[in-house]
């Protein structure tokens, strides 16, 4: 045995030699397609998420077509389901979240890359990212049994009293609803299109800053007529990210909404939004219809937040991209 | 030296506006607190060793805690990492070092779309592809829907992080004839560490917290853990089931659920940057 | 080094170590006892200098001497770096634009500058990036108020012929020499009385620099300009007065006509006959 081996090394040196080098190759041929195949997977999930959503939906598409979307009826009942009430509530909320959030967030996102010191900086915005880090049923807790009553007295009580001619500020304060989900929004999404406006702007070159400084302008005149403007691709992909949270968003929501199926342009009254229909009623749900309904529900915030996020990306990469070729 | 036109207006302007700013960040550190503040003394209040020690007890009865929720949610996790970490990092992997251009960036694509999912469609999911099929809640859907909202996040971080490693490091590798796949494994993930370990444990503390997707997979359990295939109980599903129930009882046991939550998942969080800070 | 060997001991004058300076006549800026520094490390050191009015300053010298610093203390632009520090005198007009209560603000609508990089606005169009300046001091201000403002600023920068026809582009369409002169009609249009130019040149090809260089020449009449080049050729053909800087100190300060042929320090002789730099 030995011996035979030894001769096939001396006879075949040149056999040897391929075997040795193309081992490695095939095994990292292997690794690569192994690693590959999981890079798929992660394709697959998305494809198998949407596959799924549209097979179960497909007793309430089929059998409301597009007037679901117009209906304002949710009747388990009588099996009549629409999805304009719970539509109206998801873009109402998130519209009243960004209102709030959006000066915030970039007011802060100046304040960290425009004006705070290092020693300033550094603490202030791990603080933000740690409000980015609570868990949404949390936020949803506080905002249950703090900031709800207050939401109620005095905030709609002095908004309905002074403000109570416009009918978005009518009806009576209920605490939970539309504009305590628009609040608990707002503080969800500020840490986020802080986070990303922050990064956006200090891309922004020196040269910039420097240029407008040099035409004799205040700090503030620099950042809203230079720093702003160059990045504001940027700033507007950092918002519809926070918009895409703001959308999806769940157990906050849902337990200051009120969740009643409302279509009413006034703030306090309870509204619901498509996430919290879902999560409010999933499990108790039964009848292919009602879960296709809910189904198609999800479905259609999964449209929603999929062009939001796109629209997102494809803005936030562009500017980073931009300031890559500039600099 | 006389002053330019509308000098002062400009000034006392620049001035407000800027500390407006100021007070901008401030608004949202002071959310934070108020939040932190209210679960932290809430929750210290409500919290003690039974909440731990013993199982949930029925309506009426007063006292129990939350042994087997907070079980339940060990074993989500570890559920969802046992399914996610492989899968990431593996896909990461091909992100980093054998993707081409066009297939990274489709990938990549899909990772982040992923990511911006919202979680109850997750859910959604999980229940349409595990509890549908199976007739039955089960641990196993849950952990399956935690798992994708892991995925895209570790494969991206680890991803990242394996970009990071200096090109040097792979091409004195190279030049010694070692095969690619023992370089990543034997030099480049071990390079990587610190960033992979982060990006995990973030994603970790970040399903830690998840409930929307854990309402019609997990579903909750009053007989505690007793198996994957079977409804299971978790913290954060049951500070919501809780937090909306009329017994103060219950409410009280929320926050002191929160107290626990926001403890796990902050801590995770507030480990995990200051030892990548000291790496830096 | 050979050099030394030949060369008389007499001329060898700066045994203490006086720079050779002399100062034009009609000064718009004095500069007394200028330092500088970026955090605890000293670029600037103690330079004194007059600039000449409605003339060509140039500011030559090896990189990382500290004639950007400079001329960034001109205009109060040192402070903006972080950790920029300066002490000493700036005298405009009689004035030290560093005494308390002054305003950097208020300084740089009146000292000007032209960056080594064209730094246009790319988010305005050129029309808007030419009115940015003055737009500042305005709270609301119509096209055609402007209108009059751009287009002689434009003219002054050589620019107006080229891009007439398409003010409402935006600036980051233009080459790279017009996005500099853009630059320079965005400064010019502040009507400031100094105007700041920190390698206006470098980036540019020849044509593009011939045509700053022209330019430069054309301003003057209204403007003082100083200069900062590492071209030494560009500061001999379009400055009046040269200042050579090494190390932060200056170290010659006279006509350019005497400074490139009669140069009276050993050191300034070394750099422009190109024996190091």
């Amino acid at each position: 045995m030995m011996k035979k081996s030894e001769q096939a090394t001396t006879l075949l040196p040149g056999l040897r030699h391929k075997e040795a080098a193309a081992r490695p190759r095939v095994g990292d041929r292997i690794f690569s397609k192994v690693t590959l195949f999981f890079a798929l997977l992660i394709v697959l999930i998305l494809a198998g998420l949407l596959i799924a959503l549209n097979i179960d939906a497909w007793p309430a598409v089929q059998k409301f077509g597009l007037s679901f979307l117009t209906s304002v009826s949710w009747d388990p009942v009588r099996e009549e389901f629409g999805a304009l009430p719970a539509v109206y509530g998801t873009l109402l909320s998130s519209l009243i979240g960004l209102i709030i959030a959006v000066p915030v967030s970039i007011g802060s996102a100046v304040f960290l890359s425009e004006l705070a010191p290092e020693w300033l900086c550094r603490p202030c915005s791990f603080l933000i990212e740690m409000l980015a880090a609570i868990p949404s049923v949390i936020i949803g807790l506080w905002g249950l049994f703090v900031m709800v009553p207050f939401i109620r007295n005095p905030i709609e009580k002095w908004l309905g009293s002074s403000l109570g001619f416009l009918p978005f500020f009518q009806g009576p304060p209920f605490g939970v609803g539309f504009l305590s989900a628009g609040i608990i929004l707002a503080i969800m999404v500020i840490p986020i299109i802080t986070a990303v406006s922050r990064d956006v702007m200090r891309a922004v070159p020196i040269t910039q800053r420097e240029a407008m400084l040099a035409l004799g302008a205040t700090r503030w005149e620099m950042i809203t007529r230079a720093v702003l403007p160059y990045c504001r691709s940027g700033l507007i992909g950092a918002v519809i990210l926070g918009l895409g949270r703001a959308l999806g968003e769940t157990m906050a929501v849902t337990m200051v909404i009120g969740n009643s199926y409302n279509l009413t342009p006034s703030l306090f009254s309870p509204g619901v939004t498509i996430a919290s229909k879902v999560a409010s009623e999933f499990s108790e749900a039964s009848g292919d219809l009602y879960i296709g309904s809910l189904i198609e529900l999800a479905l259609v915030l999964f449209g929603i937040t999929l062009l939001v996020n796109i629209i997102a990306r494809l803005l936030v990469w562009r500017s980073i991209s931009v300031r890559g070729g500039g600099e | 030296m006389n002053r330019t036109e509308g000098y002062l207006q400009r000034r006392w302007f620049n001035r407000l506006m800027l500390v407006l700013c100021g007070c901008a960040a401030a608004i949202t550190i002071i959310f934070l607190a108020l939040i932190l503040g209210y679960t932290f003394i809430n929750g210290i209040t409500y919290f003690n060793l039974d909440f731990i020690t013993q199982a949930s007890k029925p309506v009426g009865e007063s006292g129990g805690g939350m042994r087997d929720e907070i079980f339940g949610t060990f074993i989500l996790v570890g559920l969802a990492s046992v399914i996610a970490l492989p899968v990431g990092l593996l896909a990461g992997i091909f992100l980093a070092e054998f993707a081409g251009r066009k297939m990274a960036s489709a990938i990549r694509f899909a990772a982040d779309i992923l990511a911006g999912v919202p979680s109850i469609i997750v859910g959604v999911f999980a229940y349409a592809l595990l509890v549908r099929p199976l007739h039955s809640y089960s641990a196993l859907s849950a952990g399956v829907a935690l798992a994708i909202i892991m995925i895209p996040v570790v494969a991206r971080t680890a991803e990242e992080s394996l970009r990071l490693v200096p090109g040097s490091q792979r091409e004195a590798a190279l030049a010694l004839g070692i095969s690619r796949w023992r370089i990543i494994l034997g030099v480049i993930i071990p390079g990587a560490t610190t960033g992979i370990v982060t990006g995990i444990m973030l994603a970790v503390a970040r399903v830690a917290g998840e409930t929307a997707p854990l309402i019609f997979t997990a579903l909750g359990s009053a007989f505690g853990v007793q198996g994957l295939t079977v409804p299971i109980g978790a913290l954060p599903l049951q500070i919501y089931r809780y937090a909306l129930s009329p017994y103060s009882d219950w409410q009280k046991q929320a926050w002191a659920a929160a107290f626990l939550l926001v403890i796990l998942v902050l801590g995770i969080n507030i480990v995990v940057r200051l030892v990548s800070n000291r790496r830096k | 080094m050979m050099n030394d060997l030949f060369r008389p001991i007499v001329t060898a004058e700066a045994p203490d170590k006086k720079p050779a300076l002399h100062e034009p006549p009609r000064c718009i800026i004095k500069v007394k006892d200028l330092s500088a520094w970026y955090g605890n490390k000293i670029v600037i050191n103690d330079i004194s200098m007059g600039i000449g009015k409605q003339a060509i300053t140039a500011l030559i010298g090896p990189s990382g001497c500290g004639k950007s610093t400079f001329i960034r203390c001109l205009n109060r632009m040192h402070e903006v770096v972080e950790g920029g520090r300066v002490s000493g005198q700036v005298l405009k007009d009689g004035q030290d634009i560093y005494a308390p209560g002054v305003d950097p603000v208020d300084i740089r609508r009146r000292v000007g500058m032209v960056f080594q990089r064209a730094s246009v606005f790319p988010a305005m169009s050129i029309f808007n990036n030419v009115a940015s300046g003055i737009t500042l001091t305005r709270f609301w201000s119509r096209r055609s108020d402007l209108q009059d403002v751009v287009e002689r600023s434009l003219r002054k920068a050589a620019l107006w012929d080229e891009v007439k026809d398409k003010l409402d582009q935006p600036g980051s369409s233009l080459s790279g020499g017009q996005q500099q002169r853009l630059c320079i009609a965005r400064a010019i249009a502040i009507e400031p009385e100094i105007i700041l130019m920190d390698e206006p040149c470098s980036a540019l090809d020849p044509i593009s620099t011939l045509k700053i260089e022209e330019l430069m020449l054309e301003i003057k009449k209204d403007y003082t300009v100083v200069i900062v080049t590492h071209n030494m050729q560009q500061a001999a053909r379009v400055s009046d007065w040269t200042g050579f800087l090494l190390l932060g100190e200056l170290i010659e300060y006279s006509r350019t006509r005497e400074v490139f042929t009669v140069p009276k320090d050993k050191r300034t002789e070394d750099y422009i006959t190109g024996r190091f730099g």
